[in-house]
This record gives structure tokens, C-alpha cells and sequence, in this order.
């Protein structure tokens, strides 16, 4: 009999634990009830979650895989397929920085290579306290560092993201990772056991005890007690997953697998059973033939351990040779440590005498699935309400309140961030990082790939499902900006405890949101990653689902970036001002204010839009251009002119109606952050061409000024309400966050 | 037997790491550490029982692969 | 003419430097495994970026002792072009066949960015189609690329004109603010006595397209093909 502290700590419920006793006809030993604690996990079985993600669409005429194996895959013409997830390694990452940054990276990694494709890029949306506060510095560093240290390592150009500091993130960062891949439709390889009598093996990296119960960390909040979990955080070895991921295309090559997976969380109980479960078979392992660095390893200990850079594969009858060479090649050891059997039973031996005897389906298909109940946040009328006549009235000019914008972290140049990643490796990235989406070259061909994530969690904070669908909408303008067609999407889905109503209706609406927007933006959900109990001392996030999209650009030599290339080019803005401030970044960076509701969108115009943009750079009509998002149309405006060597810009831009008060009003023209809009420059002699259309399209299109001088200036109405130096806004831009560090040489 | 190697860098090297750490510690008030070298230490598990040996077995693997030559040098201590 | 391509367990920059001299220059590209001694009749050797080994221990510090090695030695002292890039250039100090040896960036931070080197020394393979002075605007990528070697090592690299290339401004001026990693005497790469091993930190096979940013790295291939084609 289980005693209910052992079930706690195991993070069972008691109606679970009845659960389990009634699939096995019996009570469960302790590494049965290890391998039922991970697998019921939140973080793997997402039980608070399936009944909502089933809504969201995940079928296309490109979708290859859709969720529910290791990574998603959509067709990307030439036979080609893209492969890409991500995901989040959040509780490990404030655990311990570095490592669980590194190890997060190294996941993500290894469920594309898994599927058979190479990996090509990896993108991270990060979210800290802010930086002001005692703590973050550290945690910044540490994740910067561990990121980099990782894919850097492996090879792998980390070429774009996203990071954003607000307070509710103190206690707990969020480390989400995108990787994309690339493969041949035909090489794609599943996750999946079968075939009685087919060798299971082993290869990778020893078994240790390190990660012990990483997977209900994850599904558990932090409290003083958590620095005592630190021995549950995995130390990752980039080389030995280099090996790997060598080693493991070279076998892919040769067709002698039926199915391999990766050991990430909850290690070898995950891949063996799910591995299972997939081919409707069973897998025998005995755990005394596992390769282990440490000694005296129980057969719960390495069943539960999260070691780092470890597959488990399945040979095709006759080529265990050929498996075995390969791997021996690049110095590592495939051992074969298991069968698979018709019986559907994980059976886990320990010199051959059974010790944990589980049918797979009830750690997969038959984990717990919770209809958990919601209801609204008590918070939420209240902080949607936004009165703009009480907002004090502004002592900055507008001008100031501009570089105030600029210089704010969230907003500002992460060049201190990226210069740490290797974003060129692999010699096919042509948007270098904090140019717009992270765009690839697809190897062998003349197409790329554009990549982005984004998320706004404040937006989310005050209307959960229009937050989501701002989110959806804004990864696919960046990626239609750069010039590609969005083909699909992945979400990483970081909320506080399900338990709670409120943080669960949070989570329904905005998957709702995801769903609606995905669907009218056509852009399926091909996997993704959920992440609960982001919670400190019962303080929740702002709810922050994370979307990264992958968009098609045919021709890769019309990519189109941020910056603007010459003097004398018009600007175009496509889309409608509304001068919206709700939940704006201004609002909390000159007022402190979280308040009002997001800015409202209109998928159907959102769509036409991204239509347009797809057709303008592949007409080659436009120069550049940049969606407005945090910091509205001022701050787009700006970030065009840097990195340009100074060339600056002029516009005149029509007043809104905002309150009563002259200043406010003029900062919800220059610094709203109405949705659906896109700032391009155009040469002149394309300008027709680029209205024209527009209005066929159904876009707005306003062209309100045009490059030249090297100031920003922007006027409303006829009178100038911005003109600053670009030089001079852009040092305040780049100094956003590497004047915190300004402290070490070079 | 167990080899202990301590591998230093030449006090002509320039030492970025010790120095931020020095840095490091002195914000953290401790004004009393003067300076920082931030060196590697290897255990070497050796099959031999014989003190002079080891350490023999431990100067050339220090030479051959612990410590460059150009960089840095080492010392040797033998635990039995 | 063929490239030879080492591959060692972890470099990463292999298939780049493949791809520049295949696809980018029409030439014969071979890949040689570290463990291989055979190197298929190449007419220039590379040593690519990477990670050889995850850089444990200190860069190219294992690698050096790869069977590869001793081929590439031979090759070198029979006075055949090999050049360095980046984590190459290290396995080329460890194994002693450049003098000097790297430290952390006084940055202490890994840094990836480009950079504009000047080309000192016209007359080695990889650089004999290049102006003395001229800058080149290349990609760095590495966390230990701060050069060093005692006084009198530096001396005689001077005196024997072995510095290549140095950390410059655009215009061509040698300032310790060019200087992306703090190596001593700004410098980049350098080259052994008999002139034909050359060893530098930024990437020039990611600078031979102009898609990627810079075509300014398809000079030291262009040079390495003329040389080969004179020998």
C-alpha cells in the first residue's frame, strides 16, 4: 500500500492513484507508481489541456504531421518538408540558468532530428522579470549563455526570437525554444515500435541520475522549498548530441529503423511507452543492460532519469549490424536493451526478473483527461477599463516618450543577446537576427524559410483569447513581412495552475483565440508544447501562449528585411491607425499602467494583408518593411532607420481621437498599437504599383512620407510632434540592455 | 593510486576570467583578496601502486594533453 | 582541383567550407574523417570550424592527436597549402604546426559578428590574390579567438612577416577598437615559416555569397586555386 506522502511527492492525486489500481487489477509497486507519476504528469500526459487543444485546427493540404509525434511537418515544395516545434524548459531555467536553458535547446534539437530531418535553425522567446530588479541580470546571463553554449556548440545558427521583461515573470522566466528542420517527405521517420521480435536499443550518453522527476517539477509551482529540487536539473553535453545527431541521420540513411525517439522528459518510461503505444505493441527492456555511469541505479531511477543526448531505436529485423557500425563510427554505442512484443505491456526487467509490468495504453491513451472548471478572473472587468482623460498629462514631449520606448529593454536592440549566438553557421542565414523574421536558406534549392515567434503576455493579461489571436497574427505578419507565405504554426502554451478557474479560463479562451486565428489566417498547429504551473508563492504569469510560425519564400533572393536601403524612398503605411492603447507598451512605460483591452483585430483584413505582403516581395515592389507592434507606429518608424547608417525619415500621419487631451491623443497616433499594419518603403517609381494593389487586395494603403535626411520626424495634422537625431535614437535603442552589462570590456 | 594535476596559466598570460572574479569579489567587499588566476584540476585515477610511477605517468600526459605548453603550466601531487 | 574537408567528431563548419568550394566555386570537394589517414589526393587542405571534441579541455587540443593529423603534417612538409579556419586554426597551434596559442575573448563572451581584417602578406597561397591592405569584411564566431604567444614568438612572427591578416577598421587602420577579441597585436591569422600553412579566426566560406553579406572571403579560395594551378 502507497502512503499518501509518497503519492504526493509522486504528484498523484488520490482518485489517480484509484485509477491505476484498477488498470493493473492490482496495487502498483514503487517504480510502477514512478513511471505512472511521470507519465500522468501534467507535462506529459497534459491532462488539464487535451480537451482544448483538440479544438485547434491541425489539417492542411501542406500539413505532413500534425500533433502527436515529435515534431510537426509541412510540405515545402521539391519533395522537401519543414519540420519544426517548440518548446518550453521554464522551471529548470530558474533552477538553474545555464543548464536549463541548454538542456531546453538540446530537447527541442533532438525532436526534430528524431523525425529524420537535419536541423537548420533554432529561434527562443524568453521572458524575464524586469531588468531593474534584483535577480534578473543573473537569470538573463545564465539563459543567454546556456543558449549559446549549446547551439552554438552543435552547429546549429540561432537566428531569431523574441524577449520581453515585465514583473510577473520574476519568479518564473520562460525559456520557450523553436527549432526548425529540414527533410525529404520520404525520409521522415516516427516515433513508433513494432515489429515482434525487433531489437530495442539504447545509444547515447550513460545513464545517470541527474533529472530525477524533472517532468513533475514541471508540473508543479515553486516555493521555498524549490532549491532543494535542484539535483532534478540535467547537465547537457552539446558534442554528444552532435555525435548523435550525425550518427543518427547517417542510420536514417540507410533504412534500418522502424522508429526512433528521443529520451526527454521522463526519459526511457516516455519513448519506450509511447514508442509502444504508437505501433499498437509492447516493448520489453531489461534495465540491467542500460549503459550507467553511476552505480547502484534502481530500476526506478533509471526508468525516471532525464540524462541528456539519448535515443531509443528500433532496427529493422537483419539490420542491427548496420545500426551497430554506424553508431560505433562516430565512437558511440548502440546497445540493444529490449524487444518488442503483440502483448502492449511496458515490461521492465532487472536481470530478467519482471519488475514493472504496465499496458501501454494507460500511460498514453488512458492518462487521466480533465475537463477542469473556469471561470472568469475577478481582475479583468475592472482592469479593462482604461480612462484616458485620467492619464496625467504628459511632462515629456513626445519626442522624449519615444526614446523613453526606445530605450526600454523589451523594445530595445538585443544585439547584446544575439551577438552571443552563432547566427551564421550553416552559411544559409540571410535575415541576420533583429532585422524581422529569422529567414534560412532550404539547402540544395533557391527557396528560404522564414521564421518567427511571438507572444504578448500583458495583451493576454486583459483578454486572453484577443491576445492569442493578436499573437497568431502577429507571428505570421513577421514572417509575411520578410516576404513568405505562412504555411504553419507551433505553439508553446505557458500559463499558471490549471487548478485554478481563473488561470484555466485563461487557458480555454485562449486557445479559442489560437483556434479562430489559425484558421482564418490558414496556418495549421502542427505540435507544440504546453507549460503549467508557472507559478510562484500562488503568483501566476500573465497568461503567454508563444507562437512560432514557418512561412515559404520561393525566390530567396527577394527576401525583404526592416531597415530602410536608400534616401528618397516612399513610405507606405498598409492598414488603419486606430490609435489604440490599451495594454500598450506606452502605457506602461510613461503612465505604469497595465490597463484598457488589446487592440481589437479583424482576421479577414489581416489576412488580404499578409496576402499583399507575400505578393509585394515577390513582385520585388518593396524596399523594406516592418510590422507595428509594441510601441506602435513611432517606434516601427525608428527601427527602420537603424542599422541603416543613419538614413532617417519624415511622415505626416492623420489624428485619432483619444480622450480629450491634446498630448494623449497625439501619443495614441504616434505610439497605438492597432493591429493589421505594415510600414514598407518603396522606390518611387513603384509606388502606383504597390497602391494599385492594395486597393485590388482590399488593404489600406496611405503613403505618408518618405526617407531621407538623418532625423525621424513625424507630424500630425501639419505639426511636428517627433524630430529627433536618429544617431541619437539609435545609441538610446542599442543601449536598451547592454548598458546593464556596460561593465565588461569590448 | 590518484594523480592530482594543477594546470595554471604562465604568469605572462593575461588572465580575463581571475581578473573578473577578482572584480566580482571585491564589489562583494572583500577588498582583502588581491588578485585572482583561475587555473583546471584534473584527478587522474591511475592502475599503478608505485608513487614515482604515477607521477611519471601524470608529467606526461600533463605534457602531452592537460596543459599547453605555450600557456600554461602544471604541478603534480600523488595521493596514495 | 580538390579540396580536402577534415571532419572531426563536432566540427560544424565542414560542410560550409564543402559547399564554398563545390558549389560556390565549381571545384572537387572531398570530406576526410579524423580517423582516416588518406587524403585522396587533395590539392589543398582545410581545416574547418566547429567544435572539434566540444572544444573540452581547450580547443583543438584532442583533436591534434586525430590520425588525420599525421597526414596533414606530411602534406604541410612537403609544402602543400592547408589553412585554419576558426577552430581549425586552433587545431593548428595545438598541434604546433603555427606557433602561439588562444584564450577567452577579453570580452569573456562568445561574439558573432563581422568584422574587417586587413591583409598584411600577399605572398602565401590564400592570400596571393589579394593587395597588401586590402580589407576584407568577414564573419567572426567564437568564444576563444584571443591570440597569444610570449614576447619573442611575437618578435620573430613580425620579423619573419608571419602576421596575415589583422582585426582592422573599414578604412584599414589597425586600432585596438577594430580589435574584435583583444589578440595581441590585432591579429587574425597568421602563417608558419614556409609560408603555406595558414591559420585565421573569421570564416571566410560564409562570406562567398552575396546573399549572405559579404562576398569578400572568396578571395583566399580564389587565391589557393591560382596557387595550386601554378605549382
Amino acid at each position: 500500500m502507497i502512503d499518501p506522502t509518497t503519492l504526493e511527492r509522486h504528484g498523484l492525486k488520490p482518485d489517480e492513484y484509484e485509477r491505476i489500481v484498477s488498470f493493473l487489477g492490482r496495487e502498483p509497486n514503487l517504480t510502477e507508481l514512478g513511471i505512472f507519476s511521470v507519465m500522468w504528469s501534467e507535462h506529459c500526459s497534459y491532462k488539464s489541456s487535451r480537451v482544448h487543444l483538440k479544438t485547434l485546427p491541425t489539417r492542411g493540404p501542406q500539413v505532413l504531421q500534425g500533433p502527436g509525434e515529435n515534431a510537426g511537418a509541412v510540405d515545402i515544395g521539391d519533395g522537401l518538408a519543414a519540420v519544426f516545434k517548440i518548446e518550453s524548459h521554464n522551471h529548470p531555467s530558474f533552477i538553474e540558468p545555464y543548464q536549463g536553458a541548454a538542456t531546453g535547446v538540446g530537447g527541442i534539437i533532438r525532436d526534430i532530428f528524431t523525425m529524420g530531418a537535419r536541423p537548420i535553425a533554432l529561434l527562443n522567446s524568453l521572458r524575464f522579470g524586469d531588468l531593474d530588479a534584483p535577480g534578473t541580470k543573473r537569470l538573463l546571463e545564465g539563459v543567454v549563455a546556456g543558449i549559446a553554449g549549446y547551439g552554438n556548440s552543435i552547429g546549429i545558427p540561432t537566428v531569431g526570437g523574441e524577449i520581453a521583461f515585465e514583473p510577473c515573470y520574476a519568479g518564473n522566466p520562460l525559456v520557450n525554444v523553436f527549432c526548425l528542420g529540414i527533410a525529404k517527405h520520404t525520409d521522415i521517420i516516427k516515433g513508433v515500435a513494432s515489429g515482434v521480435g525487433n531489437a530495442v536499443y539504447y545509444v547515447g550518453a550513460k545513464t545517470g541520475r541527474d533529472g530525477i522527476h524533472g517532468a513533475t517539477m514541471a508540473s508543479a509551482e515553486f516555493d521555498e522549498k524549490s532549491a532543494e529540487k535542484r539535483p532534478a536539473v540535467q547537465v547537457g553535453d552539446p558534442f554528444m548530441e552532435k555525435l548523435l545527431l550525425e550518427a543518427c541521420l547517417e542510420v536514417m540513411q540507410t533504412d534500418a529503423l522502424v522508429g526512433i525517439q528521443d529520451m526527454g522528459a521522463a526519459g526511457l518510461t516516455c519513448s519506450t511507452t509511447e514508442m509502444g503505444s504508437r505501433g499498437g505493441a509492447g516493448v520489453d527492456i531489461d534495465v540491467t543492460l542500460v549503459p550507467q555511469r553511476e552505480t547502484g541505479m534502481t530500476p526506478y531511477e533509471i526508468m525516471l532519469s532525464e540524462s541528456q543526448e539519448r535515443m531509443l531505436l528500433v532496427a529493422k529485423r537483419g539490420h542491427e549490424a548496420e545500426v551497430e557500425r554506424i553508431f560505433e563510427k562516430w565512437d558511440l554505442h548502440a546497445v540493444q536493451i529490449g524487444v518488442v512484443t503483440d502483448d502492449g505491456f511496458l515490461r521492465v526487467k532487472e536481470h530478467g526478473t519482471v519488475v514493472a509490468e504496465i499496458p501501454n495504453r494507460a500511460l498514453t491513451d488512458e492518462a487521466p483527461v480533465y475537463q477542469r472548471p473556469m471561470e472568469e478572473p475577478a481582475y479583468l472587468h475592472e482592469a479593462q477599463h482604461l480612462d484616458l482623460d485620467a492619464l496625467r498629462s504628459a511632462r515629456a514631449s513626445r519626442a522624449e516618450e519615444l526614446l523613453a520606448l526606445l530605450e526600454s529593454p523589451t523594445i530595445g536592440s538585443k544585439h547584446w543577446v544575439y551577438r552571443q549566438y552563432d547566427h551564421m553557421v550553416r552559411a544559409g542565414t540571410i535575415n541576420l537576427p533583429g532585422l524581422g523574421a529569422g529567414v534560412v536558406r532550404v539547402p540544395g534549392t533557391d527557396r528560404a524559410l522564414a521564421l518567427s515567434v511571438d507572444g504578448n503576455g500583458r495583451y493576454c493579461y486583459l483578454d486572453p483569447k484577443r491576445g492569442a489571436m493578436l499573437a497568431v497574427a502577429e507571428a505570421a505578419r513577421n514572417v509575411a513581412c520578410a516576404g513568405a507565405r505562412p504555411l504553419g504554426a507551433t505553439n508553446c502554451l505557458n500559463f499558471g495552475n490549471p487548478e485554478k478557474r481563473p488561470i484555466m479560463w485563461q487557458f480555454a479562451k485562449a486557445v479559442e483565440g489560437i483556434g479562430e486565428a489559425c484558421r482564418a489566417l490558414g496556418v495549421p498547429i502542427t505540435g507544440g508544447n504546453v507549460s503549467l504551473y508557472n507559478e510562484t508563492d500562488g503568483n501566476a504569469i500573465y497568461p503567454t501562449p508563444i507562437i512560432g510560425i514557418v512561412g515559404l519564400l520561393e525566390h530567396a533572393d527577394r527576401v525583404v528585411a526592416r531597415r530602410f536601403r536608400g534616401s528618397g524612398d516612399a513610405l507606405v503605411l498598409l492598414g488603419d491607425s486606430g490609435g489604440e492603447l490599451g495594454g500598450s507598451e506606452y502605457l506602461r512605460v510613461v503612465h505604469g499602467l497595465v490597463r484598457g483591452v488589446p487592440p481589437a483585430i479583424d482576421l479577414d483584413r489581416e489576412k488580404r494583408l499578409q496576402d499583399v505582403l507575400v505578393a509585394l516581395a515577390d513582385g520585388r515592389l518593396v524596399r523594406s518593411a516592418h510590422d507595428c507592434s509594441d510601441g506602435g507606429l513611432a517606434v516601427t518608424l525608428a527601427e527602420c532607420c537603424f542599422d541603416t547608417n543613419g538614413i532617417g525619415a519624415e511622415v505626416e500621419i492623420d489624428p485619432v481621437s483619444a480622450g480629450s487631451n491634446q498630448a494623449i491623443a497625439s501619443a495614441a497616433a504616434l505610439f497605438g498599437e492597432s493591429a493589421s499594419r505594415v510600414l514598407v518603403s518603396v522606390s518611387p517609381d513603384d509606388v502606383t504599383a504597390v497602391l494599385r494593389r492594395a486597393a485590388a487586395a482590399g488593404v489600406s494603403a496611405t503613403m505618408i512620407g518618405q526617407t531621407g535626411g538623418n532625423r525621424i520626424r513625424m507630424a500630425i495634422a501639419g505639426s511636428t510632434v517627433v524630430d529627433v537625431a536618429v544617431d541619437v535614437a539609435e545609441r538610446r535603442w542599442s543601449s536598451a540592455i547592454a548598458r546593464y552589462f556596460a561593465r565588461q570590456v569590448a | 593510486m590518484r594523480a592530482r594535476v594543477f594546470v595554471t596559466l604562465k604568469p605572462s598570460v593575461f588572465d580575463p576570467q581571475g581578473r573578473t572574479i577578482a572584480e566580482a569579489l571585491h564589489s562583494m567587499g572583500y577588498g582583502g583578496v588581491e588578485d585572482v588566476r583561475q587555473g583546471k584540476y584534473f584527478e587522474l585515477d591511475l592502475a599503478t601502486n608505485e608513487a614515482a610511477q604515477a607521477k611519471a605517468l601524470a608529467a606526461e600526459v600533463a605534457d602531452r594533453l592537460l596543459a599547453n605548453p605555450v600557456i600554461e603550466s602544471y604541478r603534480i601531487e600523488i595521493e596514495s | 582541383m580538390t579540396f580536402a574537408v577534415i571532419t572531426f567528431p563536432g566540427s560544424n563548419c565542414d560542410q560550409d567550407a564543402y559547399r564554398a568550394a563545390k558549389d560556390v566555386l565549381g571545384q572537387q570537394a572531398e570530406y576526410i574523417w579524423h580517423k582516416d589517414t588518406d587524403l585522396k589526393g587533395a590539392d589543398v587542405v582545410i581545416l574547418p570550424g566547429g567544435f572539434a571534441h566540444g572544444d573540452y579541455l581547450r580547443c583543438g587540443a584532442m583533436a591534434r592527436f586525430s590520425p588525420v593529423m599525421k597526414s596533414v603534417q606530411e602534406f604541410a612538409a612537403k609544402g602543400g597549402p592547408v589553412l585554419g579556419i576558426c577552430n581549425g586554426f586552433q587545431v593548428l597551434l595545438e598541434a604546433g604546426l603555427l606557433p602561439g596559442a588562444m584564450l577567452r575573448n577579453r570580452s569573456l563572451k562568445f561574439q558573432c559578428e563581422h568584422v574587417h581584417i586587413r591583409v598584411e602578406q600577399t605572398d602565401t597561397p590564400f592570400t596571393m590574390a589579394c593587395r597588401v591592405g586590402q580589407v576584407l569584411r568577414v564573419p567572426i564566431a567564437h568564444g576563444e579567438g584571443n591570440y597569444f604567444a610570449e614576447p619573442d614568438v611575437i618578435a620573430r612572427l613580425e620579423a619573419n612577416r608571419q602576421v596575415v591578416f589583422r582585426y582592422s577598421t573599414p578604412d584599414g587602420r589597425i586600432t585596438d577598437e577594430a580589435n574584435a577579441n583583444g589578440s595581441l597585436a590585432n591579429i587574425a591569422g597568421l602563417c608558419n615559416e614556409r609560408r603555406n600553412v595558414v591559420g585565421l579566426m573569421p570564416h571566410p566560406e560564409r562570406a562567398c555569397e552575396s546573399i549572405l553579406g559579404s562576398q569578400d572571403g572568396l578571395v583566399l579560395f580564389e587565391s589557393v586555386m591560382k596557387a595550386v594551378a601554378h605549382a
